[in-house]
């Protein structure tokens, strides 16, 4: 694998404005979020619900403006909000504590959808119940004018849907008329058709059921031995995130607090966090299941409008001490490319 | 191998146990069998797949016969009903004075003199003739036209104005749907006859020397004052209508794929937004002509719609008012000609709505 970083997303933020009363205070989807992730390379992205998997996959691609952050791609800067960060990640301030700011990069995103594409969710509300799968494929290669004639248009749009394991003569169809498993082959046909170099996956399998799961999913990692595409790999579920990911970060409450390769993480879990839901993944085998120890956490995730001080794992963690409530514990290295935020372990 | 893995492991399991089978008690499907597992059907076009479920539709196809047979009629009617909507009858360049309130088909006595002497056969007054002695049939027709003309041109132009506004809005939201809604509230919490009444005059006064000497004198002032009033004032529940569309389609997953694609915000409105609201669209500017056909004939009522002696459907049956007991005729005929337009065109917004709709496929 190259050395050289496809993707290099640093202190991310995005704040949403929520109304409150009279008041308008920023929900903290995702706060200062840092990933790398190579060519041909799968970074998995796990957390529960509401965590900010999602938005940090949208925000990546621009489809929401960023609060603050930078984001490089290929080498090329496509957003700095000119936060500047010192080599212990602490953002650089002047004597009054506003933060010193250097050039502000906004570039625009057209060239580069060509590049990042996106696959997702929920295959039944992604593709428009009014166009043809042909259209739906095709849009991609209309919008950046990728072909020269309607006869070039109609072999692309083949060719992408045989290699999503789709039926040719389905081209005219509409995508209501599709299973499940066959309307995310036709989003992943539709994220092909640029040609991308990496693709976010938000959560593509699962609205899907168990069987299909286990096809899309091998079809993805097919397509990434073929094409050498990189994905983000946004998921709830630790097993397929595991089988798929090359390496895995953990977020909870906008945060990452765990990222390592996919195996070292599975083996030597560290945050706290990441340890409860390893052992929340469902065992196939009862007798097992029933000796395993499972961590339960008490209580709730916090409300992300109201964030508890220093690390928003604290008010659940058994761990937590003083320090905790402090200060966000870095990102800090442990040695074999696995990285945990917290003080303790 | 397989069959012992797949023996049954526990004495209650519903797991089927293979090793009582074999080859002899399955029997492979004919072609024909495996034909029926062909769920899906031909595939079409949108339009040619909704024009066939529309074509299965009776009422439907009903109401486009009916709309179809009132348009020929108007266009075709004039070219050979010898008389003109403001015609009095006369024999031999003489007014008639006896061609007054004449029933269907009868002639007035100067005429049957007229054909007796001549040999000649005069036309004869389908619906006979009114209290001024005009031909009352091709006084229907001309009124069917007026009618029909503003309620097509006004749905028209509120469809026109309202998606342009409400697509604006509703996609954009924000502080822009904020200004622009307020904008629409103020123009709705307006008593609306009130306005159509005060800008009729208004426009009325003011359009004359305007339209003198164009075109658009053949239609009236009456006519164009209508056309604009419905223009200003009925655009806005179309454009509220749009927005809340758009509000609630904006937020699929689709839209923001399209997005990610890269593509531009006009196109996304255009085939992404637009036709997954196109149904509501029909069958509110379906709606909307047999409202501006009710509208005019109440303007009609108060003075203010078509200037005499043109006529609408309207102003035929309030004219009818007067000798509703001796001729019934001339009240029902332009009312029962109201009813189907109105009726034909509800039921075609319906059957359009169900036929393009395929969500509710």
């Amino acid at each position: 694998m190259e050395n050289k970083n496809l993707l290099e997303v640093s202190h991310l933020k995005q704040y949403f404005p929520v109304r409150q009363g009279f008041h308008r205070i920023p929900l903290k989807a995702v706060d200062d979020v840092s990933f790398t992730i190579k060519p041909g390379e799968t970074l998995g992205l796990v957390g529960e619900s509401g965590c900010g998997k999602t938005t940090v996959g949208r925000t990546l691609l621009r489809l929401y403006q960023p609060t603050g952050g930078r984001i490089v791609f290929d080498g090329e800067v496509l957003f700095d909000s000119g936060e500047q960060y010192d080599d212990n990640g602490k953002l650089i301030t002047d004597g009054e504590g506003r933060p010193v700011m250097g050039t502000r990069i906004d570039v625009d995103m057209l060239p580069y959808r060509k590049q990042m594409q996106m696959v997702f969710q929920d295959p039944y509300s992604s593709l428009n119940p009014r166009m043809t799968v042909e259209d739906i494929i095709g849009e991609p290669l209309d919008v950046h004018k990728l072909y020269s004639s309607k006869k070039e248009r109609r072999e692309k749009i083949l060719s992408l849907m045989e290699t999503v394991g789709l039926n040719a003569e389905h081209a005219m169809r509409y995508a209501h008329e599709f299973s499940g498993g066959q309307r995310q082959r036709i989003g992943i046909a539709r994220a092909l058709a640029v040609n991308p170099k990496f693709i976010v996956c938000d959560e593509p399998v699962s609205a899907l059921d168990v069987s299909i799961q286990a096809q899309v999913v091998n079809m993805f990692e097919e397509l990434q031995e073929k094409l050498g595409v990189a994905y983000l790999f946004i998921a709830h579920d630790l097993l397929v995130v595991h089988h798929i990911s090359d390496r895995i970060a953990v977020m909870y409450l906008g945060k990452v607090v765990e990222i390592a390769d996919a195996d070292e993480l599975n083996a030597n879990p560290m945050h706290p966090y990441t340890l409860s839901l390893l052992s929340a993944v469902p065992i196939p085998d009862p007798e097992t299941a029933r000796k395993s120890n499972r961590i339960v956490l008490e209580g709730d995730v916090p409300s992300p409008l109201r964030m508890p001080s220093g690390c928003p794992f604290r008010t659940r963690c058994r761990y937590a001490t003083e320090q905790c409530a402090m200060e966000m514990p870095p990102l800090s290295d442990r040695g074999n490319g696995h990285f945990t935020a917290c003080w303790n372990k | 191998m397989q069959e012992e893995n797949l023996k049954k492991r526990q004495f209650l399991s519903a797991q089927v146990d293979l090793s009582k089978f074999n080859r002899s008690h399955f029997e492979a499907a004919t072609e024909d069998e495996k034909r029926q597992q062909d769920v899906m059907g031909e595939s079409t076009t949108f339009l040619k797949d909704g024009m066939r479920r529309l074509r299965k539709n009776p009422l439907a196809m009903a109401s486009i016969i009916v709309l179809l047979l009132i348009v020929l009629t108007i266009i075709v009617a004039p070219s050979f009903v010898p008389y003109s909507y403001s015609e009095i009858i006369s024999v031999n360049g003489k007014r008639d004075k006896s061609a007054a309130n004449l029933g269907p088909f009868e002639y007035s006595k100067a005429e049957q003199r007229y054909m007796k002497s001549t040999g000649e056969k005069l036309f004869p007054h389908i619906l006979g003739t009114d209290s001024l002695s005009r031909d009352y049939f091709i006084r229907v027709i001309y009124g069917t036209r007026v009618s029909l003309s503003v309620g097509v041109v006004a749905a028209i132009m509120v469809l026109i104005i309202g998606l342009v506004y409400g697509s604006v809005a509703g996609y954009f939201g924000g502080r822009v749907d904020l200004i622009m809604m307020r904008i629409v509230d103020i123009i709705y919490s307006l008593p609306d006859m009130l306005i159509i009444i005060l800008l009729s005059v208004v426009f009325n006064e003011r359009l004359k020397p305007l339209i003198d000497k164009t075109i658009l004198r053949v239609l009236g002032t009456n006519m164009i004052s209508m056309f604009l009033v419905f223009g200003l004032l009925y655009w806005v529940s179309m454009a509220r209508l749009i927005r809340g569309q758009i509000l609630s389609i904006k937020n699929n997953e689709y839209v923001l794929a399209a997005k990610c694609i890269g593509t531009k915000n006009g196109r996304i409105l255009r085939r992404h937004i637009l036709p997954n609201c196109l149904s509501v669209i029909i069958i509110t500017t379906a709606l909307q002509v047999p409202s501006a056909i009710f509208t005019e004939s109440y303007l009609s009522f108060l003075g203010l719609g078509v200037s005499a002696p043109l006529t609408s459907l309207g102003s035929l049956a309030n004219d009818a008012r007067a000798g509703m007991q001796s001729y019934p005729l001339r009240l029902v005929v332009p009312a029962v000609i109201i009813c189907l337009i109105v009726l034909a065109l509800n039921l075609l917004g319906d059957g359009l709505r169900d036929a393009f709709d395929s969500k509710l496929n």
